[in-house]
């Protein structure tokens, strides 16, 4: 008890600044806390989501039960993902006094012969990521360093700095890391119209894909005379593809609630929420606990330290539409409506939730912000290009050997970010295109690959940052299969209300449609059709494109207008070849039967649910390839290796 | 502040705060739109609307724009009509092609604009959706294969009924406006008030049509055929067909159901007149011995409709009166059944013609039966008379008028107030202070009660007692009115509910949504018409006195109960099957 009075009191006077960190029983206690200065070993297990699916929790078991079977006395530290999926399960091991090191993959059954070397301090180089630098503690001879890692060493790390080090749930940590001090320091020495300012210096734009400045925002709702004000952080991520907002909580929750903090407190609202989809239950349950814990110390909540400041964080589930994500429509999802979009004008920092000012930001735009107010806007903004400044976090996924969370500073090539964090693709295949931004995205060819992550060199590549899904397509891709996966999820998730997105949507699903898949109709025109709806795509995409309501309806149409633009010949060749160079739209492919091999058995023909395969028994039999539906039943059946597919 | 705008290169007036589409309208531009409605929040859903606006990327959907000083807008360019042509496309694609057998078919703004396109080809290949019409509801016919979306019923239902019986579910190309849980009409909340019926702009919402069975009537010689109308129907006829002011248009009316076939007619405002008599009674007892108060009427279907779904322990404050049209028809089959001339009188068909389609499911409620018959056999809508008198090549302004025949001819003024909300409760203040003074009130009419607000109070003075009226118009204030009446903290009376806003001059049994204008003049011209007659107070009708001494006894006796009062039962609005 006596400990854990200590212990609070150290927090309040290290939050309150009455401490400096540099003092003797302070500095004791931050690296008590951070496990700096320990006789046990500690091993950190990261549990994401993504951890867990690869497995962590049977590793963490397994770890537990090594432990206790040698009677091993050692610390157990579950962390957040730091953002190596695609190295999941991480494991980390720092013994006393030396530096923390880091290992991938570690599954269950590799964790007792790991666990055999490093305790007895051999290090395996098999499975090895690299040791973290800690001034504090001794470096391992002749072991990388993690940040040297391809995958870590053109990341520069704001948002995503603690991820993975610490314990997400561990309001101590976070504090020992520096956490909540800027929060504090704005209570203390700012009004709100400074903060604003603050961030507006900073040079912050909105990370959700239409790239605000964050502090004009702020000011508009400040500015703007109203009973009550709102803040709400969208973290409604539902774009395929697209997981950063997921990770940064569930890494570092706190982060994002010191930002939301700051921010209400800038915007003068009284009330923040967290708008974050159901699906995300793992981000959800320790989003909870953090803000407990906050509570709890009385960082958060009513009156501040006494400083008269109160701000009220709720925790609201969204129903998991993609279309929620859509401010207005999120709007209407929190008043209890159901989730559709309305007309701006009034923007929502005039009129929003409950017709007052509400604030809308992006998750990682929020955990942005205790970095830019404890380290000053200027730090911040020597960070980036001239138009965008700070990092910006990608999902890095698809045909790439490392995937995961790469968060770069802006300016980065989109070529480093596949080529160098990711190390490029597996299979020495060649990268075909990348797709920036998710459903709503687009695709980009290789001659745009060094185009830098800017806001205004994408807009003149012809893109847009979006939400951060960063998709690598290599040459078993289909582009034209690829648009009508992002098409077919649009029509899906359109709210339905205004025509020209819900109709348009279903229209071009229906042409994309036709042309991968192959045209058996009685009547005969599915030629003429397909070439007919060809030439609607682009019209209609442009009316799309002009008039639909939201974000939504009028961002649909480019993954298609893009992958038109620059793949031009790969829809060329499905039109009017038939045929699909990835072998990816199998309804393309054309069968035949090779005579000399065929026995006349007739089960192809028996099998063939379009009775396209003719012949005699005991001769070659026969496809009519207009009859064909290319679905293959004839080629798994057949015994003789006698039907022939080309692509 | 008013400034001027640049539209088509010419300049014409704006005010701040109106949208563009306002501002348009007003100086003459026309832009077709879908899901607009007046005096409604727009949704910006249909995108017809949309316009050029120079500096914009985008084009501009002047419905929910509001309009600004520096704006230069064109409202007919390449570019607007290419998305308009577009959008109609779009809808078209997978739209029925039955315009021809379409119960909107003439009367459909989709068509209107799919003809001012000029489409002439389904460019669009779209598969037609199939979605199994709903017909369960005796008052409205759903089609929701025909639904474009627009949501201007959604509106309608939630935002000026408060029923809110309709909505959105599903999402993107699925999504689809029906009741809770996709549940059919007749079994969810649908008061069947017929609002939605009067802005849907397509065939998506209907009123249910029984032409046939009332055809093979009008043609069963043995059958007498009976009709009596609300007193809107003979307004709604002159105005339909232009028919001159000095025209007498009931008399019109009566020559022209005669010659459709229809073998007596009566004015469903003798059934008003006993109704009032019967409610002023009732609201005497109530008052005298303090229980139920305060009376809540029951003259409107709809209304009681709604309480039986969701007030049921409203239900024994509703007057027990029967409705006005369904005393005319229990008072019509009587009085027909007792002509000598009427040689079959079991084969008596009655005919209710009002501007409502919640009658339709009235006259088929099981406790406005007699020996498992309906009182009214059929009740049809003032458009359903529209097009029965198309159909046998009519024509209103050459008809010669006739006079309506002695007996239930409703003399007195009170019972036609009886479709302008408010109207009942001012013919039932008369009676009511006769019955509880022995006098007649020196001033009839009750200004208080004849404006258009939402609720309006009277207080009447009766001796050293005050009684209190209220009068709801819609059912925008009836929230509040229940919270007063569950608080306790209510000293009304009286309550008169008219479930569609104005009262049933409103109903959604006519051709189109009337404008708040034309509904101000409908009423203007029932209390105009008023003046002409002597007789003011329903007590006063020769006829209704006699009706009482010869055959119902006393008001709210035990014959006129037995007769013309009815019971509530609540409703499980999801119960199905």
């Amino acid at each position: 008890m006596a400990i854990r009075k200590n212990n609070q009191d150290i927090l309040q006077e290290l939050l309150l600044g009455k401490v400096s960190p540099g003092e003797p029983h302070a500095q004791e206690w931050i690296h008590r806390t951070l496990h700096y200065k320990t006789d046990r070993p500690v091993i950190y297990v990261a549990t994401g989501t993504c951890s867990i699916t690869a497995g962590a929790l049977k590793t963490l078991s397994a770890i537990r039960q090594y432990l206790e079977e040698r009677n091993i006395t050692a610390l157990v530290v579950e962390t957040g993902c730091p953002g190596f999926c695609s190295a999941e399960p991480l494991v980390d091991i720092q013994l006393p006094g030396k530096n923390r090191l880091s290992f991938r993959e570690i599954t269950e059954e590799k964790v007792p012969f790991l666990l055999d070397d490093v305790l007895h301090r051999i290090i395996p180089t098999e499975n090895l990521l690299g040791q973290y630098r800690n001034p504090l503690l001794d470096p391992w001879k002749d072991i990388p360093w993690l940040e040297e890692h391809p995958f870590y060493s053109i990341q520069r790390r704001i948002v995503m700095e603690k991820a993975g080090i610490l314990d997400p749930l561990s309001l101590e940590e976070y504090i020992a890391l520096g956490g909540y001090r800027g929060f504090i320091k704005t209570l203390e020495m700012y009004t709100p119209a400074e903060v604003c300012q603050l961030v507006e210096k900073s040079g912050l734009r909105g990370r959700a894909g239409g790239g605000f400045p964050v502090g004009t925002k702020w000011k508009t709702a400040l500015l703007t005379p109203a009973p009550a004000r709102y803040f709400v952080c969208n973290a409604q991520e539902s774009d395929p593809g697209a997981f950063t907002d997921r990770l940064i909580i569930e890494s570092n929750p706190h982060q994002l609630l010191e930002g939301l903090a700051i921010g209400a407190y800038a915007a003068g609202a009284g009330k923040a929420i967290v708008y974050i989809r159901s699906d995300y239950t793992l981000a959800i349950r320790r989003l909870q606990t953090a803000l407990n814990k906050a509570l709890e110390a009385g960082i958060l909540g009513h009156n501040i330290f006494g400083s008269g400041i109160s701000i009220d964080i709720e925790i609201r589930q969204g129903p998991g539409a993609f279309v929620c994500g859509e401010e207005t429509a999120l709007l209407a999802s929190l008043e209890g409506k159901r989730g559709m979009p309305r007309q701006k004008p009034p923007y929502p920092a005039e009129s929003g939730l409950n017709n007052r000012p509400t604030i809308i930001n992006n998750t990682e735009s929020l955990a942005n912000i205790p970095a830019i107010v404890s380290r000053g806007p200027e730090w911040f903004a020597s960070t980036g290009t001239a138009g965008s400044k700070g990092t910006k976090v990608f999902s890095l996924t698809g045909r790439v050997i490392n995937s995961g969370i790469v968060e770069v500073p802006m300016g980065t090539t989109l070529y480093d970010i596949v080529f160098k964090a990711g190390e490029g693709i597996p299979g020495a295949k060649k990268c075909k295109a990348l797709h920036i931004g998710g459903s709503v995205g687009y695709t980009l060819p290789p001659s745009l690959f060094h185009t830098p992550v800017d806001y205004e060199a994408l807009k003149e590549a012809g893109a847009a940052m979006g939400s951060g899904g960063l998709l690598v397509f290599d040459e078993n891709t289909c582009l034209v299969d690829m648009s009508n996966f992002f098409m077919h999820f649009m029509q899906k998730q359109s709210c339905g209300k205004c025509i020209p997105c819900r109709e348009g949507t279903r229209r071009i699903s229906q042409i994309l449609d036709s042309i991968i898949r192959r045209p058996v109709e009685k009547n005969g025109h599915s030629t003429l059709e397909r070439f007919k709806g060809v030439m609607q795509l682009e019209s209609i995409s442009t009316v799309m494109k002009e008039t639909s309501l939201c974000g939504l309806g009028i961002n649909a149409p480019n993954p298609v207008l893009s992958t038109l633009k620059w793949f031009r010949d790969e829809f060329e060749e499905h039109i009017f070849d038939r045929v699909c160079r990835a072998g990816v739209c199998t309804a393309l492919r054309t069968f035949s039967i090779d005579a000399d091999a065929c026995t006349g058995c007739a089960l192809c023909a028996r099998k063939c649910p379009s009775n396209a395969i003719i012949g005699t028994e005991r001769n070659p039999f026969f496809i009519v390839e207009d009859k064909c539906t290319a679905c293959g039943i004839c080629y798994d059946v057949c015994k003789f290796n006698a039907v022939i597919i080309k692509p | 502040m008013v400034f001027t705008i640049q539209v088509n290169n010419r300049e014409i007036e704006a005010r701040k705060g109106e949208t563009i589409l306002e501002a348009l309208r007003r100086a003459g531009f026309e832009v077709p739109t879908l899901c607009n409605m007046k005096d409604f929040t727009p949704t910006g859903a249909c995108r017809m609307c949309v316009v050029e606006v120079e500096g914009r990327q985008d084009l501009v959907p002047s419905c929910s724009h509001y309009v600004e000083e520096w704006m230069k807008i064109s409202t007919h360019s390449p570019r607007v009509i290419k998305a308009r042509r577009t959008i109609t496309e779009l809808l078209l694609s997978n739209h029925p092609d039955d315009c021809l057998y379409c119960e909107k078919n003439g009367n459909c703004e989709l068509q209107k604009i799919a003809e001012e396109m000029h489409i002439r080809e389904r460019k669009i290949p779209g598969s037609p959706v199939f979605i199994r019409p709903d017909r369960s509801s005796p008052g409205i016919t759903r089609e929701p294969a025909k639904c474009i979306l627009c949501g201007r019923c959604v509106r309608v239902c939630e935002e000026i009924q408060q029923v809110a019986t309709l909505d959105f579910i599903y999402r993107g190309s699925s999504i689809k406006v029906t009741p809770a849980f996709d549940h059919e009409l007749n079994f969810s909340n649908c008061i069947q008030c017929g609002q939605c019926l009067l802005v849907c702009p397509t065939g998506a919402l209907t009123e249910k049509v029984r032409f046939t069975e009332l055809e093979s009537k009008l043609h069963d010689a043995s059958a007498t055929v009976v009709a009596h109308y609300s007193p809107s129907v003979p307004l709604l006829l002159a105005e339909k067909f232009r028919l001159k002011p000095s025209a007498d248009a009931s008399g019109v009316l009566k020559a022209i159901l005669s010659k459709l076939g229809f073998d007596r007619v009566y004015a469903s405002a003798f059934g008003t007149e006993v109704f009032i008599m019967e409610e002023a009674a009732l609201l005497l007892r109530r008052i005298r011995k303090n229980e139920n108060l305060p009376v809540i009427s029951s003259a409107c279907p709809a209304w009681v409709s709604f309480a039986e779904n969701e007030f049921p322990d409203l239900l024994p404050l509703l007057s027990t009166c029967r409705s006005p049209q369904q005393m005319a028809s229990t008072l019509a089959k009587m009085h027909v059944s007792e002509d000598k001339t009427v040689k079959e009188p079991d084969k008596i068909f009655t005919v209710a013609i009002s501007p409502c389609t919640a009658r339709k499911y009235e006259s088929q409620k099981p406790e406005l039966t007699r020996k498992g018959l309906p009182e009214t056999d059929l009740a049809i809508s003032i458009s359903e008379l529209f097009r029965l008198i198309r159909l046998y090549g009519v024509d209103p302004l050459m008809v010669e008028s006739e006079a309506l025949p002695n007996g239930m001819k409703a003399i007195t003024s009170a019972g036609r107030l009886s479709d302008i909300s408010g109207g009942i409760t001012e013919g039932v203040i008369r009676t009511f202070y006769f019955m509880a003074t022995g006098k007649d009130l020196k001033e009839y009419r009750i200004e208080k009660l004849r404006n258009h607000k939402s609720r309006r109070d009277y207080t009447l003075k009766a001796g050293n007692h005050e009684y209190r009226f209220a009068v709801l118009s819609g059912l925008a204030m009836l929230p509040s009115l229940i919270e007063e009446i569950r608080s306790g903290k209510c000293n009304l009376h009286y309550v008169e509910i008219m479930a569609c806003p104005g009262g049933c001059t409103a109903g959604g049994g006519q051709p189109s949504a009337p404008s708040q204008q034309i509904l101000r003049q409908r009423a203007k011209d029932t209390f105009e018409s008023e003046e002409k007659e002597i007789l003011k107070c329903a007590h006063r009708s020769p006829e209704i006195t006699e009706l009482y001494e010869k055959k119902l006894g006393e008001p709210g006796g035990k014959k006129a109960v037995d007769l013309l009062h009815t019971h509530f039962t609540a409703r499980n609005i999801f119960a199905r099957k």
